[in-house]
Parts: C-alpha cells; sequence; structure tokens
C-alpha cells in the first residue's frame, strides 16, 4: 500500500517537547485559518484534543447505540420466533417468555453494541492502517507531542513561521504532502 | 481532579514515576530476555498442561465414569472450578471498566493485567463445560441451532443463559482487553527492533496516535467501558442462576445474584493480588504498582468480603426463618455433615482471615496481602464445592442423599486448569506491555513549561 498523497502540497512536522506549547501551536494554526493538521500524542490528552483540536462529539457513539438496539431486537426476535416455530410448552410457562428471553436479550445487546463500537472506531479512525508510516516520529509514542501540516507551497512559509514561533525541537519538511 | 491536584494532595498513586519516557523504558524493558525464574515457571506450566490434557484424554478415551460423578452428585469438581475461574474473571472488567467510569486513580497500574487475567480466566472456565459434558465431540450442542426435527433450544433455561453470558463476555473482554492494548502496542513496535518490531507492527494496526484516533478512542473507550459494567454484573449473576433457578434446598434462593456477583469480585482481586506481587518484584514494577495500589486492592477485597460474609450468615438465618426441613436439614449438613471440613475452610478463608484487612498495617503490607490472597482464593474454590457438591448430596429425600468423591482424573484436570492459565499469564507478561503505558501517563504530570520558557504568560 502506498500512502495518500495530497497533491500540490507539501508536509511540515514538527516535534514538541511540551504540552502547552503543542496546544498553543495547534490554537495558532486554527487561528490562521489552517484545518485538517494532524497532531501526535503519546496519550489521550483532553486538553490537547478539545482546546487544541476542537474536537467535540465522535460519530461512534451512534454506532454503539444501534448496535445495542439491534442485539436487543435480535435477542427478542430470536428467542421468540424460535418458540413460536414450534410452540412446546416447557414447565407450564407461556410460549413466549419475556422474562426468561430478557437475559438473552440483554447479553445480545451488549455483545452487538461493544462490537458496533469496535466498528464505529475502527471507521472513525481508520484503523487498521498498514499504509507507509509517513509524517510519523517514533518519538511521540514516548513522551513528546508532533504536529502535521500539510499545506500549498505558496504557504509553506506562513505555516513554518507558525511552528518555528513555538520552537520544536525538530523542522521537519517534506516535498510532497500527505493524509496522515 | 488533574495531576497538578491530585499531587498538592499527596494522592498521586505514582509519585517516583517522573516522565512519559520513563513508562516506555520501565515498561517495555520487561518485555526484553526473560530471566531464569520465567523459564522455570514457564515448564512448569507445559508440565501442569501435559497433566491436563492427559487427564481430560483419560476421560474422552474411558468415558465419563473414570469421575466420582453420580447421582445425586452429577456436578461436581468440574463445575466448581468453572465457577471458581469465571469468579476469578470478574475484577479485570471491574478494574478496567467499572473503576474507569468512576475515575479511581490508582487503577491505571495493575488493569492492563487484571484484564488480561480477566481473558485468560474465561478461557479456562470455558474449557470446564465442555470437560463436564464428557463426550466432548458433541459440545457444539451448546450452541443454539435447531435439532433434526427442527426444536430450537429451551430458552427458558438457565443454562441457555449461561451459554450467551459467558460467550458474550469473553468476546467483549477479549476486545476491551485489545483495544485497550493498541496504542501501547506502537509504542512496543516503535522501541522493538527486527522480528519483533514485524510482530508489533501487525498487531498494533498502524497506530500513530494521532488526534483522529485518540479522539475517537477515548470514546469508544468510554461506551465499551459503559458496556462492559453491567455485563460483569450480569455475567456472574447468571451463573448463579444456573444454581438459584432450580428447587435445590440450599440454591433455590434470591439472593444468588449479587452474593455471587460480590464472591466473583473478592476472588478476583485476590487473584490480581496474587499476581501482581511477583510480577511487580520480577519485573521491578515497583515505581508502578505502590503500596498505595495495593492498599486500595485491599479495601476491594475488604468491601467485598463483608458482603460475601453477610450473605453465608444470612443464609443459615433464612434456612432457620424459612421453618422448611429440608432447608434447614441442608444447612445443617453443611456445618456438620459430610463435607463440614470444606464449609469451615470456606468460613475461615472467606470470612474470618480477611478481618485482618480491617488493620491498615495488613493493607499496607504487601507480604501479608499476598497470603490472604491464597487463603481467599482458596476460600473461594471452596465456596463454590460447597454450594455445589454439599447442597445435591443432600436433598429432599434421605434414600436420595449421597456421597462424592473427586477422582484422580478430576483432580488432575483441576490442577491443570491452574497451569493453563498460568501458561497464558506467563506468555503475556513476555509479548505485550504488562503495564498499560498510554494511561500511566495520564496520572503522571505532562510536560509543560513550554510557555514559561517561551516568556508567554
Amino acid at each position: 500500500m502506498k500512502p495518500r498523497r495530497k497533491r500540490g502540497r507539501q508536509g511540515l512536522f514538527a516535534l514538541f517537547e511540551h504540552l502547552d506549547t503543542t496546544i498553543d501551536a495547534c490554537k495558532a494554526l486554527r487561528n490562521a485559518g489552517y484545518k485538517g493538521f494532524r497532531a501526535f500524542a503519546p496519550l489521550p490528552e483532553h486538553q490537547l484534543l478539545e482546546d487544541g483540536l476542537a474536537l467535540t462529539d465522535s460519530p461512534v457513539r451512534v454506532f454503539t447505540l444501534a448496535g445495542g438496539l439491534t442485539g436487543a431486537a435480535t435477542g427478542f426476535a430470536f428467542t421468540s420466533w424460535t418458540s413460536m416455530d414450534w410452540p412446546l410448552v416447557t414447565g407450564g410457562k407461556p410460549i413466549l417468555s419475556i422474562p426468561a428471553y430478557v437475559v438473552i436479550a440483554f447479553e445480545c445487546a451488549i455483545l452487538f453494541g461493544a462490537l458496533a463500537t469496535v466498528i464505529g472506531l475502527f471507521v472513525n479512525a481508520r484503523l487498521p492502517n498498514f499504509r507507509p508510516m509517513v509524517a510519523y516520529h517514533p518519538e511521540c509514542s514516548r513522551g513528546s507531542f508532533g504536529v502535521y501540516v500539510a499545506v500549498p507551497a505558496s504557504r509553506a512559509d506562513e505555516v513554518r513561521d507558525i511552528l518555528n514561533r513555538f520552537e520544536p525541537e525538530e523542522l521537519r519538511e517534506d516535498p510532497e504532502g500527505f493524509d496522515v | 481532579m488533574t495531576t497538578a491536584e491530585m499531587r498538592r494532595r499527596g494522592a498521586l498513586p505514582n509519585p517516583d514515576v517522573g516522565a512519559y519516557e520513563d513508562v516506555n523504558r520501565d515498561v517495555l524493558k520487561v518485555l526484553s530476555r526473560p530471566g531464569k525464574g520465567w523459564w522455570i515457571l514457564f515448564a512448569l506450566a507445559v508440565l501442569g498442561i501435559g497433566l491436563f490434557f492427559t487427564s481430560w484424554l483419560g476421560q474422552i478415551v474411558r468415558g465419563i465414569g473414570v469421575t466420582g460423578l453420580n447421582a445425586p452428585v452429577g456436578w461436581g469438581v468440574y463445575i466448581t472450578t468453572f465457577v471458581f475461574w469465571v469468579g476469578i474473571a470478574h475484577s479485570g472488567t471491574l478494574i478496567s471498566a467499572i473503576l474507569f467510569l468512576f475515575r479511581a486513580p490508582w487503577r491505571q497500574s495493575i488493569y492492563r493485567a487484571a484484564e488480561a487475567m480477566t481473558v485468560f480466566a474465561v478461557m479456562t472456565a470455558g474449557l470446564f463445560p465442555l470437560i463436564h459434558v464428557g463426550r466432548v465431540w458433541h459440545a457444539y450442542w451448546l450452541v443454539p441451532y435447531p435439532n433434526s426435527r427442527f426444536l430450537w433450544p429451551n430458552f427458558r433455561s438457565p443454562l441457555v443463559w449461561d451459554v450467551f453470558a459467558v460467550t458474550t463476555y469473553f468476546t467483549v473482554s477479549a476486545v476491551f482487553f485489545y483495544l485497550g492494548t493498541i496504542p501501547d502496542l506502537a509504542a512496543a513496535r516503535d522501541h522493538t527492533k527486527g522480528l519483533r518490531k514485524k510482530f508489533y507492527k501487525i498487531i498494533a494496526l498502524g497506530w500513530r496516535g494521532t488526534d483522529r484516533e485518540w479522539h475517537h478512542f477515548s470514546k469508544a473507550y468510554i461506551y465499551l467501558a459503559a458496556l462492559a459494567t453491567p455485563l460483569v454484573l450480569s455475567v456472574h449473576s447468571v451463573v448463579s442462576w444456573d444454581f438459584a433457578m432450580s428447587i435445590v434446598p440450599g440454591w433455590h434462593t434470591t439472593i444468588f445474584a449479587p452474593y455471587f456477583v460480590a464472591g466473583a469480585i473478592f476472588s478476583g482481586v485476590a487473584m490480581v493480588i496474587t499476581l501482581a506481587v511477583p510480577m511487580r518484584k520480577f519485573f521491578g514494577l515497583e515505581k508502578y504498582l505502590t503500596v498505595k495500589h495495593f492498599e486500595a486492592m485491599a479495601k476491594l477485597c475488604l468491601l467485598t468480603a463483608a458482603i460475601v460474609l453477610y450473605a453465608y450468615l444470612i443464609e443459615y438465618f433464612l434456612a432457620w426463618y424459612s421453618g422448611e426441613p429440608p432447608e434447614r436439614g441442608s444447612f445443617w449438613n453443611r456445618v456438620s455433615g459430610h463435607y463440614w471440613w470444606a464449609n469451615w475452610i470456606m468460613l475461615t478463608c472467606n470470612g474470618l482471615v480477611p478481618l485482618m484487612l480491617w488493620f491498615k498495617r495488613v493493607r499496607r503490607s504487601i507480604a501479608a496481602l499476598f497470603v490472604i490472597s491464597i487463603f481467599i482464593n482458596i476460600g473461594m474454590w471452596f465456596e463454590r464445592f460447597v454450594i455445589i457438591v454439599t447442597s445435591l448430596s443432600h436433598e429432599y429425600e434421605p434414600w436420595a442423599w449421597g456421597v462424592y468423591r473427586p477422582s484422580a482424573t478430576e483432580m488432575g484436570i483441576l490442577i491443570g486448569s491452574f497451569a493453563w492459565f498460568g501458561f497464558w499469564f506467563l506468555l503475556f507478561t513476555r509479548l505485550l506491555p504488562p503495564v498499560a503505558i498510554a494511561e500511566m501517563k495520564e496520572v503522571i504530570p505532562p510536560p509543560l513549561g513550554g510557555r514559561k520558557k517561551r516568556g508567554d504568560p
């Protein structure tokens, strides 16, 4: 597989040591009108995600809800249908023993809900992602933060200035920009 | 509470872990070359698995008659051990899901090991129904599908509920466990070389730690925890209904679900302590598993021990208060009948020994906790034995009473199941980061000071 190219753009990657600097750099980029840049972090740092990148709700919850409801419906439908398919009275109980089927429906709701959540995560976070790891720095899984911007060549100077203002540990420039 | 506030209040659980990089270094170090002790334990586990499968093979070849199971005791060591391992599995999800939702700051260093333990304990428990059914080649009959005359299973049966509960629990806890490790596998990928790097590269699924990944990951994690929380409570409730839905004296009681869930968490936390003490020592994780963590687990043990002890006592009261001769007889039989010793082991190990945890000095002594946790493990196995075997051996009609004696095959499989569990746990400590690297970083102070350096406010 090849990395996803962004035509006519070049990439800039800045590595930061401090969290507050990374947040400020992200804010500065957003204020300058840049969207779709990526931040890299070794942990789910909520300040970075919420203040720095203004990320709010995730559509994963829709997957969870849909999965859970489908599971509950499936559990009830399956038990009820099979009981009615061959009506056989056991233990003097009604053919449709709803309280007993609640257990099955509950377990199916959890199972489907959990699996749908994973699907939701994979779809939204674009995992698994076996494309070559361009614009990645292994320090970002240790203790440092990264910011990656893919911009048209005409605006590269502006972005470089913004990033340099926050004194990155390292600033890397690629002649090609990628969607990461 | 932010980390800064926690530090000010002295509530930081890992005061000696300095920076983010230290976590990677200390935890990933564990994945390097194993020591001699590990190989000895691993060899023992392999031997035990040999015992496990030879015993099982003997039973497959000669039939279920090699066990001590017969009327009236048709459920013996296998079902006891099944319930025991399902119970052990409960603390992992408790620590990773329930304590996650409660934002307990001490869960981070212990939850990965507890969660792995959960998955392996369910893998162990899952073997026992297959062993217990005897003709294992018919084990697929447990799966809900119609027979040759298109008659479906009876969904009013608690045993069918159990199939759904345990398979759901295994799937969800395995998914939850794997998902949580992905960022740490990426850290391992960036840290290792050669063949290992290739291995981590594949199982890390190309995780890069981008904002998009973290954003959806942290949300998905909350929803999974929210789903796993009722699941934990439901699984052992359903297991308890395997018993409570019948009319056997000693089983037919409404307190079984909460009683079983509390017992499960009790035994599970004890098992986490039993595993965490040597793990901390061998792998030099003292900075991560501090006395604070052990004390918190001890408190959890103490709480659940109190619930379990209350359930033990109230059972006797209810048997007396019901005025039912078979019910009263069943409980007299427990304290003074053929299996009196099992009952007293249970009461001593689960009722009396944990009372020592009321003392702070005991809760803060890792050696004492290790010993107590082993007592609890033994006691909890006997609790299930008492509930299952003693009740079955002494039902309504005196001429139908009987005695069950486990055979060598059953004991071989019981001992072997610990080896099977240990085998997977030992592999886990070598292949996957045993402490959650990314989540540890959430409870240590973040690297700030960039603004100051630049002279910004």
